[in-house]
């Protein structure tokens, strides 16, 4: 975290007088801000999911998604604030249709297909949306732990089929808000561009980075040997989640990509040039980084069940999917002005410390055995 | 040389595994287990090797890649070039992005059709095959263990019946197959 900060600091010393900095410090706070509250919210998602599906063999690791779940409040400061600083400032060039000169007809900047879209793509509506986001994942978030912490003072099934319930109540929520706000927050930054996969596409990304997180926590935990029950197969199983979402997350890389590439529509393409123009070795490396090496190594059983391997692939991942929200950005809002200095991995690692920080405050604050939980038995036998 | 073979009929899975422990602990070599459905954890406990049928499937799947893209190739660079939405087919990989769904396609299809006819084959169970298993009922709700006496040469016939009817059985048997 100090280190981030130093970086931060530096880049902005050294950047100081190139006026693109502003929207660069800002971009870079967006970038880290989402990526960071993704992954909480990923965890939210896949606890829901667990729940919704009665899954028996997590319940040995419940505790460390839910501690990266609690990042989610932080998360939403961050990323808030950022939004909120943008909005002020009319967009800074990042959010386009956010500047009035680009939406009154017959003004300097006028863009008409901009105008067009002001019904959706407004300061107020927008904000609206984002609280909405916010509030609905806070409170699933809120009733979530406070019932996973009675459920180990009082025990019963009561609380598991509340659970259950509410769970699947919040999929309903999710499935629309993960789609809508990467449109809002991401997507609209090329705001002349559309892509229905947008939304699976973000969520993919980040739901991969989610389970590589739980991967290299658990290991780290385990050989702290904080958790006893946990064993090879639960490793396993978070290994193949890994796996999986990143084929998810390849799949809609390339269904985006293919079906754009096919019709070749001019509106369609321009983001793309832009992204092969500025950022072509990023873009497509980070395709290949994110793809080819959890493919090729990750792909035995034995991999799998490696700590080494797994947090070698777990740190790939991890940059690679950063990557991913750094191009979906900067390309858009810096084009050929956009850089990958100090100030965005100063930023990064800023963000990580206060990630990791939050995260391992919020394992010290529940036991991290959840004693009660209905299927804890099957769990801890769990062999695959 | 004919050989004497044991069979041991359970009717319930997790007290032929606990047996199945016993029998293993005493150093009795268990040849095979019969069962309607794969017993959780068994393959272990009787020292039955990891599967390669993963390998198998990799090479069958790496097969249908170079298939695939060697096809194409030739269908739609080398011998008909058409040129489809603008998109002319001069060279494979600039049309690479069109081939890939193909490819995939063809991978998954010969992995999973190489797969399944390798393990029929392997397991002598290509339909119309005479049966391997001792008994029906092992297709129903009865599970089988099968003691080889050549492969328990250390313990008498007897003994090893004496030590199977401590393990729960509900039938005993004796072969003598070639």
């Amino acid at each position: 975290m100090a280190v981030g900060v130093l970086f931060t600091v530096l880049g902005i010393i050294m950047n100081m007088g190139d006026h693109h900095l502003g929207q660069r410090i800002l971009a870079g706070g967006l970038i880290n801000g989402f990526y960071f509250f993704a992954i909480g919210l990923g965890a939210l998602f896949f606890l829901a999911l667990q729940y919704a599906t009665e899954t028996g063999w997590y319940a040995s690791v419940k505790r460390v998604i839910e501690a990266v779940a609690g990042f989610l409040p932080m998360g939403m400061g961050v990323l808030g604030l950022v939004l909120l600083i943008i909005t002020l400032m009319d967009g800074a060039h990042i959010y386009l249709w956010m500047d009035s000169e680009v939406t009154t007809p017959g003004s300097h900047h006028y863009d008409a297909i901009i105008h067009g879209k002001t019904a959706y793509l407004n300061k107020g509506f927008f904000w609206v949306r984002t609280l909405a986001y916010f509030s609905v994942y806070f409170i699933f978030l809120r009733g979530f732990k406070n019932r996973s912490l009675r459920e180990d003072r009082e025990g019963g099934t009561e609380i598991h089929f509340t659970n259950y319930r509410k769970a699947a109540v919040f999929l309903v929520f999710f499935a629309v808000f993960s789609s809508a706000s990467a449109w809002d927050w991401i997507m609209s930054i090329d705001v002349h561009w559309f892509s229905t996969l947008f939304g699976w596409y973000t969520f993919a990304g980040f739901w991969c980075c989610t389970m590589t997180v739980l991967v290299m926590l658990t290991l780290y935990l385990k050989k702290q040997g904080y958790l006893p029950n946990v064993n090879a197969s639960h490793i396993h199983d978070l290994g193949k989640w890994t796996f999986a979402t990143s084929f998810l997350w390849s799949y809609m890389w390339f269904s985006q990509y293919m079906l754009i590439w096919y019709a070749n529509i001019p509106e369609e393409v321009i983001p793309y040039m832009n992204r092969i123009e500025n950022y072509k070795l990023l873009y497509f490396g980070m395709f290949f980084i994110n793809f080819a090496f959890p493919m090729v190594i990750l792909m035995s059983r034995d991999a799998k069940r490696n700590a080494g391997i797994l947090t070698f692939v777990g740190t790939i991942i991890l940059i690679g999917h950063w990557l991913d929200i750094y191009v979906m950005v900067q390309a858009p809002s810096m084009g050929s002005e956009g850089k990958l200095g100090l100030i965005e991995i100063g930023m990064a690692l800023l963000m990580a410390g206060l990630f990791i920080r939050t995260i391992l405050t919020n394992l010290t604050k529940a036991p991290l055995t959840p004693v009660n939980h209905p299927f804890l038995d099957e769990s801890i036998h769990h062999e695959i | 040389m004919a050989e004497k073979v044991i069979y041991a009929m359970y009717d319930d899975d997790d007290v032929l595994k606990d047996g199945a422990k016993m029998l293993v602990a005493k150093g009795v070599k268990v040849s095979e287990v019969f069962s309607p459905f794969p017993i959780h954890g068994i393959d272990p406990i009787i020292g039955v090797k990891n599967t390669r049928l993963g390998i198998a499937a990799f090479l069958f799947g790496i097969t249908g890649t170079f298939l695939a893209t060697y096809g194409m190739r030739f269908f739609m660079i080398t011998d008909w070039p058409i040129n489809i939405g603008g998109k002319p087919n001069g060279t494979y990989l600039e049309n690479m992005l069109a081939f890939i769904p193909v490819t995939f396609e063809f991978t998954v299809l010969c992995a999973a059709h190489g797969m399944a006819i390798t393990y029929l084959l392997r397991n002598k169970m290509v339909p119309g095959m005479p049966a391997q298993n001792p008994d029906p009922r092992t297709t129903d709700d009865k599970f089988v263990i099968e003691l080889r006496a050549s492969e328990n040469a250390q313990f008498s016939v007897d003994e090893l019946l004496s030590m199977l009817k401590q393990t729960g059985i509900i039938e005993i048997d004796q072969k003598e197959i070639n």
